[in-house]
């Protein structure tokens, strides 16, 4: 097994330094530093490793090494399981919910990117072998970039076009333009929203956004992120300043609106559009015949 | 989705409303129905709607 150390500690240092290049933090404050990020780090060291021994037990004749990997799919759910548990006891205690859509979308990228990590540190361990050690460290590399790129998702401003909206009452009833958002009855809830409330119309591209517009978690997940950058002049006894994201029937499209601390419409669209897609939101009816004709 | 309920309801014009289920204030003046039914979001949490005909409810949403 010597002949192979320097070949699984190559490939494990590279495998957990591609788990590093994904791990970032951002503005949501998750996963929390230092912890999490220490969480996430160990099962990287732990998924590299699983994917830089895979070829020596190979070479070795040592075909039951490998269903290690399987017992790291096991392990690999459980982090899933982990972060979906975590968000979602935290979910309580949000003024502005993520949203299950989110929270299970959130999980699903920890897991997924531990089988990044696995895989890069598996191709390190391949061209090690076969090119040396410059072939493996630039296979590595190119990984990392690969990753990097796997990392990105779809946001709105691919999908939608993403403008302000005038905000007005028509009696005691919230309107953008013309999609109701909700009844305000306290005048001076309305007036707050006159003076404070920003408004935004998303109008999706095509009709597979439409469709993804229309879920109730991709909305929830708008509001949210909407919220946490610009902040929300709301507490947990004033319902009726909820961010709120509305579907006009006719047309698909989407009516926002947000009470927010920082009154900037600038800022407040370019949160839209930077909110990612969620998976679990992502529907493709053109793909299919049926959707086609029914679309004509 | 969570279940919605009217925990109360604010009126200047008691005659249109039947039934209950609820407690049901009569408020003497705009002014009155405003000031009860901002107390009562404030203190049940709920968000006040108006029916626009005299008559406030406080929703748990």
């Amino acid at each position: 097994m010597e002949k192979y150390l320097q070949l699984i500690l190559v490939s494990i240092i590279i495998g957990t330094l591609t788990r590093f290049v994904m791990l970032k933090i951002d503005y949501r404050r998750y996963p929390s530093y230092p912890h999490g990020y220490i969480v996430h780090l160990g099962m990287g060291l732990v998924a590299s490793a699983l994917g830089a021994v895979a070829l020596p037990s190979i070479l070795e004749k040592d075909f039951t090494a490998v269903t290690f990997l399987a017992l790291a799919t096991q392990q690999f759910r459980e982090i899933r399981k982990m972060e979906r548990d975590t968000l979602g006891m935290l979910e309580q205690n949000e003024l502005v919910k993520r949203g299950e859509d989110y929270i299970e979308g959130i999980a699903k990228v920890f897991e997924g990117r531990n089988y990044l990590t696995i895989f890069n540190s598996l191709l390190v361990s391949i061209c090690y072998y076969w090119g040396g050690l410059a072939f493996g460290i630039g296979a590595g590399s190119l990984g990392i970039i690969i990753s990097v790129f796997f990392r990105r998702g779809k946001r709105i401003g691919q999908i939608a076009h993403v403008r302000s909206g005038e905000i007005r009452f028509e009696g005691a009833n919230l309107y953008v333009e013309n999609i109701h958002i909700m009844n305000v009855g306290l005048t001076s809830s309305r007036k707050i929203y006159l003076e404070k409330a920003l408004g935004a119309i998303i109008e999706p591209y095509d009709d597979n956004a439409r469709a993804t517009l229309a879920n109730v978690g991709q909305r929830m997940a708008i509001c949210h992120d909407a919220a946490s950058l610009l902040g929300v002049h709301k507490d947990v006894a004033t319902p009726e300043f909820m961010p709120t994201a509305r579907l006009d029937l006719d047309t698909g499209r989407v009516g926002v609106v947000i009470v927010p601390i920082e009154k900037d419409l600038d800022c407040f669209l370019e949160a839209i559009r930077r909110t990612p897609v969620l998976e679990s939101a992502v529907r493709k009816p053109m793909q299919t015949q049926i959707g086609r004709i029914a679309a004509d | 989705m969570s279940e919605k309920r009217i925990m109360a309801v604010v009126t200047t014009n008691k005659d249109i409303i039947w039934g209950g289920g609820c407690p049901i204030i009569e408020a003497t003046s705009f002014e009155e129905m405003e000031r009860i039914a901002l107390y009562l979001s404030r203190i049940l949490d709920g968000a006040v709607h108006d029916l626009e005909n005299g008559i406030y409810i406080i929703v748990k949403h």
